[in-house]
């Protein structure tokens, strides 16, 4: 199967260089994104069969040569490249339709194929060099894809960041292979994970880890780059990078903490849980704020990927107490929220590039009243919202659900700081999940209800039914996994096995398809119920009210408590919607504050509302480094204009204080 | 399931009859509330002009989904036949899509009022959820559960008194003014500007859809007195395969406990004035950290 999947992946690559000469012709777009979509669903469904069967492995002749290039599939890996696939098989499925509308084609085309392949061979490689060398394509990749509309000076700013914030990641992922590898230079993955590690040195790889792998993913305080880079990108490419991306960084960081890295201790999983609770909230909490639909997406991703890293976090934390169930039932939370993310992360990031598509409008107070002209998007875009918010019976609340089952498994847990850090994420996830809700029926409400706040959102047409075929798919997997999530659950317990030792209990062996997340606890949950009864009672409350009451109805103007306003600039706008949210949280986190100048009576002038927002994380960690770049920059500039004099004494004086150093050191 | 349905409108009428003896007014009849639903589910809707189908949709599913976690809560007896579907994380998300349909058919229409009762709408359940999760986390570490049934069954026989149970009671009650749009938080009697959040949001229903929201914002009431009975009085649970007599005994006691809520929530409606918009975060606030504080002492001493 491995072979099958390195073929897939050469067939991708192969496509890339293909997609060069064929960019410009007619048939490019379906047959490139046509030929992604076929490798792409193969390799899906090669990665599923993958997932229970046993582990393989392959050497290469490849890259450095006395090391070979070592690939390995096992159920951690085949997961993932179940989900890097399928995000990508319906992301190329979507992009048939969408990329029609693509200007420039030949910077998207030979860029994406070599971006999926990329993603899936960091989630093969088996030893450092490979595993680096693929994680650098899919940065370089992506970052081509981020400014392929450099005309755009936001973009560009966009993939500066970018590309700075991925090669600092993967210069600390260099740094954690290094020390992994040890003196003796074992780069394979194999001989990583037998080897032994001082505490210090295994806590500073997991500083490594958080920084290049964390980057990747989005973790306060490294998140920057995202809510910037993503949404620059054509919106299938922005769909990808925020639901399959992440997911690839998530891949790098269980893969050298849980599999490498050997037992953690319990001061390792309480950094951890406490960077993802910050995640979660300041994720959200920047969503929130944001007007531009694609940009409250991507801080969307922020918070989710907290989420995920409050699981992984959980899991660390049984571990080190050697508490295996525990473990297993944390890291399945994890992954099956990493499953449910790129499923509705996706499907919104679909929504909001149709969106884009209908009105040519990022903006949400330039959009509104879509539900009239675009009605199956907005029904999709509802279901996605609905799913994101973690509200049941869809699948954002199952994972929800199971971390918090997670937190609840053990209170007794022996070290003080796990004590008081896993009740803490509690109330952050708690916190995350309230504001998540807020946080969609903000983006949902503003853009698709309502009356419409410019003409390109009032002549708005319905998509093309590739992309209505692609949302379509992932709505209904929103749904089907909200469901019957004990499938999912049972199809996670071989990957859960092979990293934690042990798994949950077997799922569809409990009665009427419930779930359960230990035998111990007593706790249930039926999605497939609790569907059922909402259908239900709906439709027959509605049958009788219909029969028995009255069915008349009138059109009519709106009644808005007698008090008719025909402009649309009435409505509440993002910004208003927000503001109660702004003053409660932000005034702390954001330092918001708003000032009203009113002009004095007789003053013609317009009254002015002035609203200031601080990003605390730039400030605390960005500004000070880039000062301090700018000032020895500063410093440096002074050596461009020296005569040539100087210089030949600036090489004579740097030569003697070498030589002084190396007398000294000797 | 029926009975929670039949005994939501009731419980609104005592309250409003309470309240307006209290204030020396002798006050609809307690049954006016199920004629004011057949009133209403008799007249035709008139329909805002741009009202979409998800406007039209909405009151049924709101209704469906409060109803359904109303029937997970555990009212004269422990051993409900699907309680086991739903725990109470489920039944607090439930209520959190109701609340998010909710919203966002307040902002179909695209009217001012619309928008603000659901930005205020969002603003208080962002504080609200939450400290309902935290008190359901709470009640879990005591019991070991966070099935409604077993925690009940839990505090039945259940000796010494908690810290933090006392704690995640004043959470609940907070939590349960709010989420009901009750005085301090919202007047449900008004239609002022700038203190209306529910009645802004549900402005443009009429007919058999208002009557739908009205009937579940009842459910809702229902809901969280009985959640309040069965997990923090649970005496006279009728528990496992009991008699007849132990379900009467039940059925008794459950009808005094609600009439015991209603008149509380009334003295307590009466005796207090309504809170600015502003300062209800810091209300809510106290209940999340009242919540956070009880979960922190069950973690950090098994006595608390």
């Amino acid at each position: 199967m491995i072979v099958a999947l390195l073929l897939c992946v050469m067939a991708l690559l192969a496509l890339a260089v293909a997609a060069v000469p064929l960019a410009g012709s007619k048939f490019g777009r379906p047959a490139i994104y046509g030929g992604s979509l076929g490798i792409t669903g193969l390799a899906t469904v090669i990665a599923v069969a993958a997932v229970g069967a046993a582990p393989s492995g392959i050497v290469l002749p490849l890259g450095l040569p006395w090391l070979g290039a070592h690939f390995r599939l096992d159920a951690l890996a085949a997961f993932f490249l179940m989900v890097v696939n399928l995000g990508a098989a319906t992301a190329s499925l979507y992009a048939i339709g969408y990329g029609r509308h693509e200007t420039a084609p030949h910077r998207v085309l030979p860029f994406y194929p070599a971006f999926l392949g990329a993603m899936n061979l960091v989630v093969l490689a088996a030893d450092a060099y490979s595993f680096l060398l693929a994680w650098e394509l899919m940065s370089l990749m992506s970052w081509a894809l981020v400014v392929s509309r450099h005309r755009d000076p936001d973009n560009l700013r966009a993939g500066y960041i970018y590309i700075v914030m991925a090669s600092f990641g993967t210069l600390a992922l260099l740094l954690a292979f290094g020390l992994l590898a040890g003196p003796a230079g074992a780069y394979d993955f194999t001989a990583m994970s037998t080897a032994h590690l001082s505490p210090a040195v295994a806590t500073t790889v997991l500083a490594l880890v958080l920084l290049g792998a964390g980057s990747k993913a989005g973790l306060v305080p490294l998140h920057v780059w995202l809510p910037l880079a993503h949404p620059a990108a054509p919106s299938h490419v922005s769909a990808l990078m925020s639901g399959v991306m992440t997911k690839v960084a998530i891949y790098g960081f269980i893969r050298i903490v849980f599999d490498l890295l050997g037992t953690p201790t319990e001061w390792q999983a309480v950094v951890v849980l406490a960077l993802g609770g910050a995640t979660a909230v300041l994720g959200v909490l920047y969503a929130m704020l944001q007007r531009d639909l694609k940009r409250l997406l991507a801080y969307s991703t922020v918070e989710n990927v907290g989420i995920v890293f409050i699981g992984l976090g959980l899991a660390l934390a049984f571990q080190a107490d050697h508490f295996a169930l525990g473990a297993a039932l944390a890291l399945t939370a994890a992954l099956f929220h990493v499953f449910n993310h790129m499923l509705f992360k996706s499907l919104l990031f679909f929504g909001a590039g149709a969106v884009l598509n209908a009105t040519g409008e990022r903006d949400l107070d330039q959009l509104g009243g879509l539900i009239h002209r675009m009605p199956r998007t907005a029904f999709l875009f509802l279901v996605g919202c609905g799913a994101i918010s973690a509200l049941p019976p869809l699948n954002g609340f199952v994972s929800e659900w199971l971390t918090f089952q997670a937190i609840l498994m053990r209170p007794d847990l022996p070290q003080w700081g796990l004590k008081i850090a896993v009740p803490a994420d509690g109330a952050m996830l708690a916190l995350a999940a309230a504001l998540a809700a807020a946080c969609f029926v903000k983006a949902f409400g503003i853009s698709f209800l309502g009356r419409p706040r410019s003409t390109a959102a009032a002549q708005a047409h319905e998509v093309d039914r590739y992309s209505i075929a692609a949302m379509s798919l992932f709505a209904a997997l929103c749904l089907l996994a909200g469901i019957l999530p004990g499938y999912v659950i049972d199809g996670l317990a071989p990957v859960v096995h092979a990293v934690t030792g042990a798994r949950m209990p077997v799922q569809l062996a409990v009665p009427f398809l419930s779930i359960v997340p230990s035998e111990a606890a007593h706790s249930s949950y039926n999605g497939l119920l609790v569907f059922l009864f909402i259908a239900a009672s709906a439709w027959l409350t509605a049958f009788a009210v219909h029969r028995l009451g009255s069915h008349a109805l009138r059109r009519g103007p709106a009644w808005d408590c007698g008090f008719p306003d025909l402009r649309p600039a009435t409505q509440y706008t993002s910004d208003s919607f927000a503001q109660p949210i702004r003053r409660v949280f932000g005034t702390v986190v954001f330092a918001a504050r708003e000032q009203v100048t009113m002009p004095p009576p007789g003053d013609m002038s317009p009254a002015r509302i002035e609203k200031t927002l601080r990003d605390p994380v730039w400030d605390a960690f960005y500004a000070p480094v880039a000062g301090a770049v700018n000032a020895a920059a500063q410093l440096l500039n002074h050596l461009q204009f020296l005569t040539i004099r100087r210089y030949l004494s600036l090489v004579f004086g740097a030569l003697i204080v070498l030589l002084l150093a190396l007398a000294f050191w000797q | 399931m029926l009975l929670v349905l039949a005994l939501a409108p009731l419980l609104t009428g005592v309250v409003r009859k309470v309240k307006a003896r209290l204030n020396r007014r002798q006050g609809a009849s307690v049954i006016q509330p199920y004629r004011d639903l057949r009133r209403l589910l008799g007249k035709e809707v008139v329909l805002a002009d741009n009202a979409s189908w998800l406007f039209r949709v909405a009151p049924y599913l709101i209704f469906a989904v409060t109803w359904v976690a109303a029937a997970l809560i555990p009212t004269f007896a422990t051993g409900l036949i699907f309680s086991w579907s739903g725990d109470l994380i489920a039944i607090t998300a439930l209520l959190g899509s109701a609340r998010f349909l909710l919203a966002l058919a307040g902002m179909d229409i695209g009217t001012s009022f619309g928008g603000l009762g659901a930005s205020r709408e969002v603003m208080i359940a962002s504080l609200a959820e939450p400290a309902m999760l935290m008190i359901a986390v709470t009640l879990a570490l005591i019991a070991g559960s966070t099935q409604l049934s077993t925690i009940a069954e839990v505090m039945l026989n259940f000796g010494t008194l908690r810290v933090s149970l006392a704690m995640a009671l004043v959470a609940f009650i907070i939590v349960a003014v709010a989420e009901n749009g009750r005085i301090p938080v919202d007047n449900p009697a008004t239609h002022l500007e700038l203190t209306m959040v529910h009645e802004a949001t549900v402005l443009e229903y009429s007919g058999r859809h208002l009557a739908m929201i009205e009937l579940a914002s009842a459910l809702k009431l229902l809901l969280y007195v009985s959640a309040i009975a069965c997990l923090f009085l649970p005496w006279g649970l009728a528990t496992g395969n009991a008699g007849i007599g132990a379900y009467a005994i039940g059925i008794v006691t459950y009808l005094g406990k609600l009439a015991l809520g209603a008149g509380a929530l009334a003295v307590f409606e009466t005796s207090i004035a309504k809170m600015r918009v502003f300062r209800v975060p810091s209300f809510l606030g106290a209940a999340l950290m009242l919540g956070l504080l009880g979960v922190l002492l069950r973690f950090v001493s098994r006595g608390m």
